[in-house]
């Protein structure tokens, strides 16, 4: 299926992302997405012919990389995080959307192990961090069916179109 | 007796958009077997192929890692409450190891 899919985010927050993949470098860098999402097409007869109505990213909420074994080639949010995550999500009146990660060295690809590890519905914002320098950044969504991932298109706006609490 | 599983938001689509759904329900497992026997496709989001949880998928009965008390042979009672949640993980494609 053709990429339906569309992940909103500010300039300023992708920024934040990439920043944050270099900061950790050599390690990888993650982190929860927090945002919206309407859902308004979804399951509906038509929205094979529409475009998803975009999800939108309004606040990142980094974390530490758990995966204390080989943090540079893994990363690990344990179920705690992913529950203050929601938290922090909910006290702003947004959800967890997605999660985000960097690949050292590596395209911004999922991987095998990436495959296993997720869930649809979600966002996973992969940025390549080559040599300490902050390269191409993909967010992705797991197929229904788990057996691979779509990518999302990001739309980098210059601002967010929803203010939320601060 | 019933018992009641929260479903997490990536996984509502895969249960009639539900957050939630009872079950009467003996243990933890069984409460599982029957949400997954209502909404097949939800299961090979929360089952290997072979049957067993996901690695990063826990399950809590009231707060309480299920894997910390009798997985899921955890009895249940009336009015308790399951709950599904992932610990997110990945990586680059590199060997772990060895390094």
């Amino acid at each position: 299926m053709a990429n339906t899919h569309t992940l909103w985010i500010s300039a300023h927050l992708a920024e934040k992302i990439r920043a944050h993949g270099v900061e950790t470098y050599p390690n990888e860098c993650c982190g929860a997405l927090l945002g919206r999402d309407t859902e308004v097409l979804r399951n509906q007869a038509d929205a094979e012919r529409k475009i998803a109505a975009p999800r939108e990213v309004l606040k990142l909420y980094p974390l530490a990389n758990r995966n204390g074994e080989s943090p540079r080639n893994r990363f690990m949010v344990t179920a705690d995080d992913v529950r203050n995550a929601d938290l922090e999500a909910q006290s702003h009146g947004l959800e967890v959307v997605g999660w985000y990660h960097s690949h050292p060295d590596h395209p911004a690809r999922p991987s095998e192990y990436d495959r296993e590890h997720a869930w649809p519905w979600y966002s996973y914002i992969i940025v390549n961090v080559n040599h300490g320098a902050a390269e191409d950044m993909a967010s992705w969504r797991l197929n229904d069916d788990r057996e691979e991932f779509s990518p999302e298109g990001i739309e980098i706006r210059q601002h967010a179109a929803v203010q939320i609490e601060r | 007796m019933a018992v009641k599983v929260m479903i997490p938001t990536p996984l509502r689509i895969y249960a009639g958009k539900r957050d939630s759904a009872e079950f009467a329900a003996a243990t933890v497992g069984e409460a599982l077997g029957r949400l997954t026997g209502e909404f097949g496709e939800l299961r090979k989001h929360l089952f290997t192929e072979e049957g067993k949880l996901r690695a990063f998928v826990n399950v809590y009965l009231n707060d309480e890692d299920i894997r910390y008390l009798a997985k899921e042979n955890t009895p249940t009672k009336d009015g308790d409450t399951i709950s599904i949640i992932p610990s997110i993980a990945g990586g680059s494609t590199r060997a772990p190891s060895g390094r």
